[in-house]
């Protein structure tokens, strides 16, 4: 009943669909990695892009990979002031009012959404989430090629930022040594605004890519920040790798899930596998720190 | 509960205990709504507040007392009182399941919080998708008014049961806080590696705590269930209750025995002051809600219950 041809499609279909999870969780890792707080208004920042990227298609008429690039900086900035001026000083530096005060953003935030979008789900007009790709024996969606393709070679930008440019070594001290690094005269503060704005950039590039071929509600992001959060510790806490591999097999086990189980429980089934994750391999399947 | 604050939570007991005799029936719903809420957040307390652990997932319990209490009754004929009974008996159950697997993976935290709201997640999807629970249409318990059957002709009756149990696990949540068990509590959510020095069971203690909140929580369930006679998996397991305990503690006042009260009685006021300013824009109570949560935060760490404390305190002096 499931011939290879199917399978290996819904293998393929994951790995496209995983490349963009990856994405949304490189932004949770990397605040992490950083702040070594969970983000846990993510999910909500990113519905909150989605949104964006609809006003500007439907609204604007812009082309939707056209929009990505201003609203990735716009989000940097609103992410950058939301660490700097209402995350950061709200939770005196406890993690426990971290979580806290993103959770109550992420409420703040959804049900805003809620009342100004109401609960319809939209999606964008035009065909694009129909046009195909015949690969061999496959026929793959354009818009997600795009996505995957789009998806890694922001992973790599970012690993490139990281790994050569000034910020990305100040990031990196501080992610090591917060007190090190801010008496070798890095702004601490900055530098965790500056984290945070680059993982909501993620988010923006992300609802870009998801945009075409999925559809957006106010509590949309909610799935997606649980998947994210899966990856995270899948890849290991803070690891940029970690979180790419990470999303790139979620994927597949979404997709391979939902043609063996069906979509209604097939829905429990990524709750399940974080639950297990948790319990199991708290510090990820790579081996990272916890 | 120091002594400072024991006069203004007489108060309000004392109010709440009077108004339903002479109330319109508008507000005998607020007031029960707003008991319910209580209780699943002194749920909520015993466990984040009294021995640390943050839960962002209390529907788990709640939902957990709301079904078994329903299920018993209109799939086995069981009489309501002691569906009842066994839904929080449920609740403790699940709390257990929950805490041994989580406690015992040692996970603390922010992990804790995700693992505590990817069950209450599961059991949603499940309860949703399964005929035990009605699946998506929900389930409808049958209308027989009897006060053996835990249905009352008189709404008055519903709200003071409601408030039995808030005042009982009110007097429990002291009792606990002066107690052995309280300081038990308190020493493993200040330092768990100095608690275990001192000879303290971190885990069982831990334990003890979830399973005291997972059937205050449940009871609240249950009390939801008999009241409204309906129940759906995205009530009963919804995100709104896990979210509605934990506010209502961080704004009534986090460890404090009469946090939860004030707290549910302040945002349920709130609540409703919203809807009647903003008309019937959906969402927009829990918008301030959630910038309320960031406010408390940032603002008043202590709560209601903590300023009113220092503010007794000080009139006393």
């Amino acid at each position: 009943m499931y011939t290879p041809s199917i399978i290996a499609e819904a293998v393929v279909n994951g790995l496209l669909t995983g490349a963009v999870y990856a994405l949304v969780a490189l932004g949770l890792t990397l605040v992490y990695g950083v702040l070594h707080i969970i983000n846990f208004a993510h999910g909500a920042l990113l519905t909150c892009a989605m949104f964006a990227i609809w006003a500007l298609s439907e609204g604007l008429g812009l082309n939707v990979y056209l929009a990505i690039p201003p609203l990735a900086l716009l989000f940097l900035g609103l992410g950058y002031a939301l660490q700097r001026w209402v995350i950061g000083p709200a939770s005196h530096g406890d993690d426990g009012n971290t979580l806290l005060v993103t959770l109550g953003l992420s409420i703040a935030i959804e049900n805003g959404l809620l009342a100004l979008f109401h609960a319809d789900t939209r999606t964008l007009s035009g065909d694009a989430a129909f046009d195909v790709v015949e690969l061999g024996p496959m026929l793959l969606s354009r818009p997600r090629l795009i996505g995957f393709g789009v998806a890694v070679l922001v992973a790599l930008l970012l690993w490139l930022l990281l790994a050569g440019t000034d910020a990305g070594k100040a990031i990196r001290a501080v992610a090591k040594e917060k007190m090190g690094a801010s008496l070798a005269g890095i702004d601490v503060r900055h530098i965790y605004a500056l984290t945070f704005g680059l993982g909501c950039a993620c988010l923006a590039v992300a609802a870009g890519l998801l945009m075409p071929t999925f559809y957006v509600n106010p509590r949309v992001g909610n799935a997606f920040v649980l998947v994210a959060f899966t990856i995270v510790v899948l890849g290991g806490m803070g690891s940029v790798p970690g979180a790419l591999l990470g999303g790139l097999l979620i994927g597949v086990v979404e997709s391979l899930g939902g043609l063996f189980l069906g979509e209604s429980l097939g829905q429990a089934g990524i709750f399940v596998l974080f639950i297990l994750v948790l319990l199991l391999r708290p510090a990820g399947l790579f081996g990272a720190r916890a | 509960m120091s002594k400072h604050a024991f006069a203004p939570v007489a108060l309000v007991l004392l109010v709440l205990a009077v108004v339903p005799a002479f109330a319109a029936n508008t507000t005998i719903n607020f007031l029960v709504s707003a008991l319910i809420v209580t209780l699943a957040a002194q749920g909520w307390n015993l466990l984040g507040g009294f021995c640390g652990p943050f839960s962002f997932g209390h529907a788990a319990f709640f939902g957990t007392g709301a079904y078994v209490t329903a299920v018993l009754q209109s799939r086995y004929g069981v009489n309501a009182w002691v569906g009842f009974a066994a839904g929080i008996a449920a609740g403790a159950l699940v709390g257990g399941l929950i805490g041994w697997l989580s406690f015992r993976a040692g996970l603390r935290g922010s992990y804790f919080a995700l693992i505590t709201l990817a069950f209450a997640e599961v059991f949603r999807i499940v309860a949703n998708a399964i005929p035990l629970t009605g699946g998506a249409t929900g389930l409808l318990l049958k209308l027989d008014v009897r006060p053996a059957n835990f249905q009352f002709a008189s709404r008055a009756a519903f709200a003071w049961i409601a408030l039995a149990c808030v005042v009982a696990v009110l007097a429990l949540s002291i009792a606990i806080a002066r107690g052995r068990l309280g300081a038990q509590f308190a020493a493993v959510r200040e330092n768990e590696d100095a608690a275990r020095a001192l000879g303290i069971d971190v885990l069982a203690t831990k334990l003890r705590a979830i399973c005291l909140s997972g059937a205050v929580t449940a009871a609240a369930g249950g009390l939801y269930a008999q009241y409204f006679l309906y129940l759906d998996a995205n009530i009963a397991y919804g995100s709104w209750i896990s979210v509605e305990a934990l506010l209502a503690v961080i704004v009534g006042g986090i460890g404090t025995p009469a946090g939860p009260l004030f707290g549910a009685l302040a945002l349920h006021a709130l609540g409703e002051a919203t809807k009647l300013f903003a008309g019937a824009i959906t969402g927009i109570d829990l918008v301030l809600f959630g910038l309320i949560l960031v406010g408390a935060i940032a603002f008043a760490p202590a709560g209601i219950a903590g300023s009113l404390q220092t503010l007794m305190a000080r009139w006393r002096r």
